[in-house]
């Protein structure tokens, strides 16, 4: 019943895509330009262009159909299932349009949009196929909101147990508690990592300073520095959540408002090769 | 000394104040005894600025008082100055302790030392009941509380909460917030309250938010500074200081000092209502009951009721308010035959034995919630498996029932008297026959909440209704056409068994001596493998479970385990194997059945997972769906576009929530309607807002709704919430271009920020005015969203991505 939209429908659009490169390919092979090589301002390029305009019109144009809530009786994973195979044709399609021909021009600047979205898509749904997963396991049935609220039940227990322990335990665990970021710019969620986390580096002063108290005070060090360590193992699972989630977002930050650059430059390679050609 | 009134009226509520403001008005004497220090109690304890709404619209408002669509304080105020100018003869602070007597020399006693007499008692004191007190030495401190209004009103404060209920569970939540809270719980555990809350407990505790003391029952509080809380507990005697003590220990309800009364309820069910005259009037003659207590739950329905009740016992009769919306409903040929609506009623009552057990007053409740319809003969009146859940009585006419769909001709048919469409309402599943008009006829289409209030409240009406629906639960779910003969002999063996949710019908192992039925309800079966119970398969209403051991003289081979409360149809061995022996196509159709149910045992004892997960779904509610919203967490990468679609298509509020609810293996259940079979939610909704459609979806009329949130309270999945209208969103265009306002699918559970208009209870509907079906589902980009069936969940283990 669960499906992934690479397999969806007995890839479906897999096969309509399939189609769609092997009629572009058997035609390129078989046309014979009249004049030059191949190219775009052939009949067969025109041809070709003109189907590439409108896969990549079709394709921006999800964006604004995921957003029609509601509306279509279309379900929008057939959508995106038809989004990524036909995307990736479009690359066969608009080279086999250009026949080869690139130089620093508008034209070869409109190609390399597209392929930059291309990339950036292929990215995108190798991260959507394989994250959900990954981010399910890593969780553990809690939400979000539980493990913050579990690492802050630690920082408590922490804390009170550790005031008996003279200042330099009590002081790890306080920073350990108050310069521990979560979260934080764009790079670092990506990273899932902190390199000053002050978390591991409680773990590890706590852990050496343990060995210098007294006898009676052990038993409770104990306890911080375990405290500690499950901490660390929560903070490491937040952190790996929101990296997921970061990689899962970020690629969309390219993805789309490189398609709206891949439209404007589109725009002027058509109005150029009308007027200049 | 002790007073003496003509008409002593207990309980201020809409219904008891109107009472006294006509009796005032007619100069009659009066008084009117009201438990606490202002009017209208359950009014009054309405959360501040509810809007109160006056449904039933078209019903007219006749009362001294006024009353209209308004806010609380407004209507309160209004009714203030009311029984004010109207000169009622009103005591506050005066509850009624006991009532003893009778007409014409009633003595009331008022909180348990003063006296009044009365000729006439008018009892309106609705069903809110009694909160339940600690019961301790110093439980009248004030701050000892019974109510939380407002839990962000306290902080820093150590709060004792004493309870176990969802009302307790869900206060100490929320003050944990900014207090240290303890619970004390009486048992071991927490085992009366939904399932959200038993989760938000379990983990609130896990996370050392709040503690809980278990085993522990206050025995005293002694004033101070601060509270000093003696407890019992396990270990002994316990003492906590505290700042505040709020006890949530539920209500008693009104029912026992009532019986004490003298009043007779027909039935031990506790929705049972009494049974009273046209006139209002009890079995105790004198005695009256009006208002909720009487079983209407609307405000104007109680004032109409306070005038009427009035004028009955100065002797006027008078038309109630309700004759014309009957006159209405009957208007045209039928009408005119009997003459009046009394006279209708009268041969309503002969011709149809359902209604026969009924008084007048509850047919005319009946009749005011039913439809009439006239089909011409040939009609169609409703069509196997709409998902429509009213009963329909003949009063003239014939309907043909199309058992057999292979065979449209061969009809049982039924006559004047008689009625159909019980297996809707029973069961909560599909119709399981057509049925059509074979003559012109007179219907009466009666809704499901009027229905059940009958079958609990008039015992005859529920021998009726179960004699039949036996007899044809046998036929459209085994035997359909099976001979007058036959049947008379298996309904001789038949008996109707119930069970409590997680009761066992039958182990493994023991003898097989019958089949049954399931006709409400649904069960699972499980069979012990490796030292392990493991779930097998899910088995709703509509079929039947035991015929394996019959058939094949073995015993019991699995365990059935009632899912949720089911009541099941048993058919003895002898009786089962008749049928067998003269219906062959029976036997064959369970041979074929039995090999279904071997294969899909050796496949599931391989994968004991998907048993699991069977077993995992069964308990997040589809024991009792007709529909859940899963999400594949393999897939779903958490874009929330579902929630955005479901905002974007229902007012700007989400009606699911995504990441909340539990998850078994990568398969989650996010909080979304169930559509239950017997929707909790239903059970206790004032203006009967909530309704089921023709394909099973739950949904609220939201111009019905009047917000009192009973139907969140009432779900157990937690599922419903209330909201005010969110703000007006822009259209995609000026958002995307100018940035106005909320974009689509944001905010997805409505501001707060703006407190006024109407709040109501959202939930979702299944899209059901959306073309194209569920708006979340269609959205969902990687397919992650389904909805399944419970009878699918079998089919589901066997290709999710495991
Ligand atoms: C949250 C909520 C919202 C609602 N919203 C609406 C709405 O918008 N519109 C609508 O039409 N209906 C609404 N209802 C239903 C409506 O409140 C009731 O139907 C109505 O109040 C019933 O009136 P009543 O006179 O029968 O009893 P009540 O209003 O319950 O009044 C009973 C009175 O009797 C007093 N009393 C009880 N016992 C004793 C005793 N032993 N001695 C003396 N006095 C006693 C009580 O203190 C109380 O004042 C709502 C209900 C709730 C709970
Ligand atoms: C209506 C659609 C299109 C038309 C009419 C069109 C037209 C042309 C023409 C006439 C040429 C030949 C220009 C020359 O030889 O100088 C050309 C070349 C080219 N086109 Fe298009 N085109 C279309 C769509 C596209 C698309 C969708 C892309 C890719 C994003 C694309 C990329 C190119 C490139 C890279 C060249 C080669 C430029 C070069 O020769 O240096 N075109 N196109
Ligand atoms: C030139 C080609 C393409 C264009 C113009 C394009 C454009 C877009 C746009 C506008 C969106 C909507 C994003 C949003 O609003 O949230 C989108 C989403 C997406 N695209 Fe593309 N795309 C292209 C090619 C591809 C390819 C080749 C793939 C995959 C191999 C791909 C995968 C996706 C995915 C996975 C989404 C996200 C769906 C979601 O989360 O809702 N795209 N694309
Ligand atoms: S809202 Fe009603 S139908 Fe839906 S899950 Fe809750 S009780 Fe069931
Ligand atoms: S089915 Fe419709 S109403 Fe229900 S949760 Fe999905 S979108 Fe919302
Ligand atoms: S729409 Fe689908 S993928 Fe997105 S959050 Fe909802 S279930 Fe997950």
């Amino acid at each position: 019943m669960h499906e992934s939209i690479l397999v969806y429908r007995g890839f479906r659009y897999l096969k309509l895509s399939l189609w769609m490169v092997a009629i572009a390919v058997v035609a390129y092979i078989v046309h014979q330009p009249t004049v030059g090589p191949p190219n775009g301002g052939t009949a067969l390029g025109y041809t070709l262009g003109t189907i590439g305009v409108l896969l990549i019109v079709w394709l921006a144009w999800f964006g604004v159909r995921k957003r029609r809530y509601g509306l279509g009786k279309v379900k929008l994973e057939d959508w995106l299932s038809a989004h990524v195979y036909l995307g990736l044709g479009l690359i066969v399609v608009a080279t086999l349009h250009t026949g080869f021909q690139f130089g620093w021009n508008v034209h070869t600047l409109a190609y390399s949009l597209m392929i930059f979205v291309i990339v950036s898509g292929i990215f995108g749904i190798i991260v959507y196929v394989r994250f959900p997963r990954l981010m399910t396991e890593n969780r553990r049935g809690s939400t979000q909101r539980d493990l913050l609220a579990q690492i802050a039940e630690l920082n408590a227990k922490a804390r009170e147990i550790s005031v008996t322990l003279g200042d330099d335990i009590h002081n790890e665990v306080m920073a350990s508690a108050d310069k521990l970021a979560l979260g934080g710019g764009a790079l670092k969620q990506l990273s899932g990592r902190d390199r000053n986390c002050p978390v591991q580096h409680a773990v590890k002063r706590v852990g050496e300073l343990v060995l210098g108290l007294p006898k009676s005070d052990a038993e409770k060090g104990r306890t911080v520095l375990s405290l500690l360590a499950r901490k660390l193992e929560l903070v490491e699972r937040v952190r790996r959540d929101l990296r997921y989630k970061a990689l899962m977002d970020i690629w969309l930050y390219v993805h789309v408002p490189v398609t709206f650059a891949l439209l404007a430059s589109l725009a002027a390679h058509i109005v150029s090769v009308f007027f200049y050609w | 000394m002790t007073e003496h009134f003509r008409v002593a009226i207990v309980g201020s509520g809409p219904g008891g104040m109107s009472a006294a403001g006509r009796a005032a008005q007619s100069k009659l004497s009066h008084v009117l005894l009201e438990k606490t220090d202002h009017l209208s109690d359950t009014i009054y304890k309405y959360q501040k600025g509810k809007l109160v709404m006056a449904t039933p619209d078209i019903l007219p408002l006749r009362s001294p008082m006024d009353f209209k669509l308004g806010i609380r304080e407004d209507i309160l105020g209004t009714w203030d100055k009311q029984t004010k100018e109207l000169g009622v003869n009103l005591r506050y602070n005066a509850e009624v302790t006991k009532i003893t007597g009778r007409k014409g020399a009633f003595e009331l006693t008022v909180n348990g030392k003063d006296k009044v007499t009365a000729e006439y008692v008018v009892l309106a004191i609705g069903l809110q009941g009694n909160l339940r007190k600690l019961g301790v030495p110093g439980e009248n401190d004030p701050r000892i509380q019974y109510q939380l209004d407002d839990p962000d009103e306290y902080a820093e404060e150590t709060i004792v909460v004493v309870g176990a209920g969802d009302a307790a569970i869900e206060n100490a939540v929320a003050l944990a917030k900014q207090n240290k809270v303890i619970m004390i719980n009486r048992s071991a555990e927490f085992a009366r309250c939904k399932q959200g809350n038993l989760d938000l407990i379990t983990k609130s505790l896990e996370k050392g938010v709040l503690e809980c003391m278990y085993k522990s029952s206050p025995t005293k509080v002694e004033a101070g500074p601060r509270l000093k809380f003696t407890l019992k507990t396990a270990d002994g005697e316990a003492v906590v200081e505290c700042d505040r003590v709020i006890a949530r220990l539920g209500a008693l309800a009104p029912r026992a000092f009532v019986e004490s009364c003298g009043i007779q309820f027909p039935s031990k069910d506790p929705t049972a209502l009494p049974e009273l005259s046209a006139h209002y009037e009890s079995n105790v003659p004198g005695l009256y009951v009006i208002g909720a207590l009487a079983g209407y739950p609307l405000i104007k329905q109680a004032m109409n009721q306070g005038y009427e009740v009035v004028e009955f016992i100065q002797g006027n009769e008078c038309e109630p308010a309700d004759e014309p919306l009957l006159k209405e409903k009957f208007k045209g040929a039928l009408l005119d035959r009997y003459g009046s609506i009394p006279g209708l009623l009268a041969e309503m009552q002969k011709t149809v034995p359902v209604f026969s057990g009924l008084t007048t007053l509850q047919l005319r409740e009946v009749l005011l919630e039913s439809n009439v319809h006239t089909p011409k003969g040939g009609g169609e009146i409703f069509h196997r498996n709409d998902y429509s859940n009213t009963f329909y009585t003949i009063f003239a006419g014939e309907v043909g029932i199309e058992i057999d769909p292979d065979h449209p001709d061969e009809m049982v048919r039924l006559g004047p008297g008689e009625f159909f469409g019980e297996m809707g309402l029973l069961a909560g599943r599909r119709r399981s026959a057509t049925v059509r008009a074979t003559q012109d006829c007179v219907l009466i289409e009666t809704s499901r909440r009027e229905m059940i209030k009958l079958i609990k409240s008039v015992p005859k009406v529920r021998d009726v209704v179960d004699a039949a629906a036996i007899e044809r639960q046998i036929r459209s779910y085994i035997a359909p056409n099976l001979s007058k003969d036959d049947m008379a002999a298996v309904l001789e063996s038949a008996k109707l068994r119930s069970f409590k949710a997680n009761e066992v019908i039958f182990n493994e192992g023991d003898p097989g001596d019958g089949v049954f039925l399931i006709r409400t309800g649904s069960c699972t079966v499980s069979r012990r493998i490796g030292g392990r119970e493991i779930v097998m398969n899910y088995v709703p209403a509509g079929h039947y479970v035991g015929e394996m051991a019959l058939v094949r003289d073995m015993p019991r081979a699995a365990t059935v385990k009632a899912a949720i409360e089911t009541e099941a149809v048993w058919l003895d061995g002898a009786g089962f194997r008749m049928l067998m022996d003269h219906l062959p196509q029976l036997r064959s159709q369970i041979e074929r059945r039995i090999g279904a149910i071997i294969t899909q045992t050796e496949d599931i004892s391989q994968r004991p997972e998907a048993g699991n997960l069977i077993q995992f779904l069964v308990q997040e509610g589809g024991k009792e769906a007709a529909d859940m919203l899963l999400i594949d967490e393999a897939l779903c990468v958490r874009c929330d576009n579902c929630e955005k679609a479901c905002a974007e298509t229902h007012g700007g509020i989400s009606r699911l929530d995504r990441e909340a609810g539990p998850t078994y293996a990568t398969i989650h259940v996010p909080t979304s309607c169930r559509h239950c079979e017997h929707p909790h939610c239903m059970a206790d909704c004032p203006p009967d807002a909530l309704h089921k459609t023709k394909d099973g979806e739950v949904f609220i009329d939201e111009q019905t709704c009047i917000g009192c949130g009973n139907c969140e309270r009432n779900c157990p999945y937690g599922v419903i919430h209330m909201a005010y209208d969110p703000p007006k969103k822009p259209g995609l265009l000026s958002w995307l271009l100018f940035g106005f306002g909320h974009g689509p699918g944001e905010d997805k559970i409505a501001s707060h920020a703006s407190h006024e208009g109407k709040k109501r209870a959202v939930k979702c509907d299944m899209c059901k005015d959306i073309e194209g079906g569920a708006a979340c589902v269609r959205s969902c980009p990687t397919g992650a969203a389904i909805r399944v069936h419970p009878e699918q969940f079998f089919a589901l283990t066997t290709h999710s991505p495991q």
